[in-house]
């Protein structure tokens, strides 16, 4: 077994892939970075259980947002909608237009979730942001399945603990959130997510299309497209280029 | 049925279609083709890098420049320091409080 070297975020492949055994220096590695950024989102699902109160939603319904929904961004925004009075239309335009990342989260996801069409279609409820920021950096289809289940499940937990906590326990979110600098600690986890695929000039072309067309986009197009738009990057990898791409290494690497 | 649980519905529904289109038509025992590989190997940097953006300088759908972006300057500077994942976060957080509390 290899000692991870460097930061946290690169975990070794496994010694032997054929053994279809991942270390548990490994596993404990992706728990790692899956329970942080979990723990870094529950402020948000305190928020939410906050927004579903101002909106008089109950907390049976605030669990039915965070479990059966389960994107952040879209429950935040249908929630506020509702709150400030808007129709039942504006609020699932809003939503759906954020969750559409999620159709492209799977097409990313899709070659490392293998298995039985029941089984397919049962994580498939775990497509989320932090799921898929877990998977990305890992290297090899299996190390990506354990990195996109442990990411959605921890924050699946926390998100519907933190709602509940956020429905019962306050009445308003007041300004903690921006006092203690929470907020910024979003951006940071994906950041830090995406760093390690960084180090490659494909990988920094792809990240820097992906935000120059997100911010030019924000000021001219409803909420959620940008984000969209920004997989139009992808051209910056030449994916039609000819070659067998399982001879290449998937992700960053280390060799 | 009230309006909440009608757009909890919907929304779920909608959303469950998204999230699991990917999974369902293109994952399990099937060779994809080379390109299709590719593109998906490719596609978390962009999304999650427009995450980034988005989360630092949106606020209520216009572009707003205020302390997170301290905070995400600060992580940039604890990544290339190899600092692990939580003081990343942690030190994007105590950033941004503390231009705050100065500003």
């Amino acid at each position: 077994m290899r000692r991870p070297t460097g930061q946290t975020l690169r975990v070794p492949t496994p010694a032997d892939p054929a053994s279809g055994v991942l270390s548990r220096r490994h596993k404990r590695a992706i728990w790692k970075q899956a329970l942080s950024i979990a723990i870094a989102i529950t402020p948000f699902g305190v928020a939410f259980g906050v927004a579903c109160n101002e909106a008089d939603l109950g907390w049976l319904v605030a669990l039915g947002y965070s479990s059966l929904i389960f994107t952040g961004g879209g429950q935040f925004a249908a929630v506020s909608v509702l709150g400030e009075g808007g129709t039942a239309g504006a609020a699932i335009l809003a939503a759906v237009l954020l969750n559409l990342r999620s159709l492209a989260y799977g097409v990313a996801m899709a070659p490392s979730l293998k298995g039985s069409l029941p089984w397919r279609a049962a994580v498939s409820q775990l497509m989320i942001d932090e799921s898929v920021a877990v998977a990305s950096p890992q290297t090899g289809a299996q190390a990506r399945t354990y990195g996109y289940l442990a990411g959605g499940l921890s924050v699946f937990v926390l998100w519907n603990i933190s709602t509940l906590v956020g429905v019962l326990a306050f009445s308003s979110a007041g300004d903690l959130v921006t006092d203690l600098g929470i907020d910024a600690t979003i951006p940071a986890a994906f950041l830090a997510l995406v760093w390690p695929r960084l180090s490659t000039n494909e990988g920094r072309a792809l990240a820097a299309g992906g935000a120059v067309i997100a911010l030019v986009l924000v000021p001219l197009v409803p909420a959620g497209i940008p984000i969209v738009a920004a997989a139009l990057a992808v051209v910056f990898a030449r994916p039609w280029r000819p070659g067998d791409p399982t001879s290449e290494p998937l992700a960053v690497t280390e060799s | 049925m009230n309006t909440a649980v009608v757009v909890l519905l919907v929304v779920a529904t909608v959303t469950y279609g998204f999230k699991a289109a990917g999974p369902l038509l293109l994952g399990g025992d099937r060779q994809l083709p080379g390109w299709l590989l590719r593109t998906a190997d490719a596609l978390p940097v962009p999304l999650l890098a427009a995450l980034v953006v988005v989360a630092t300088v949106v606020a209520d759908g216009r572009l707003v420049i205020d302390a997170r972006i301290a905070g995400l300057a600060a992580a940039a500077i604890a990544l290339a320091l190899r600092a692990p994942f939580i003081v990343v976060v942690i030190i994007a957080a105590l950033a941004t409080a503390g231009v705050r509390a100065v500003g």
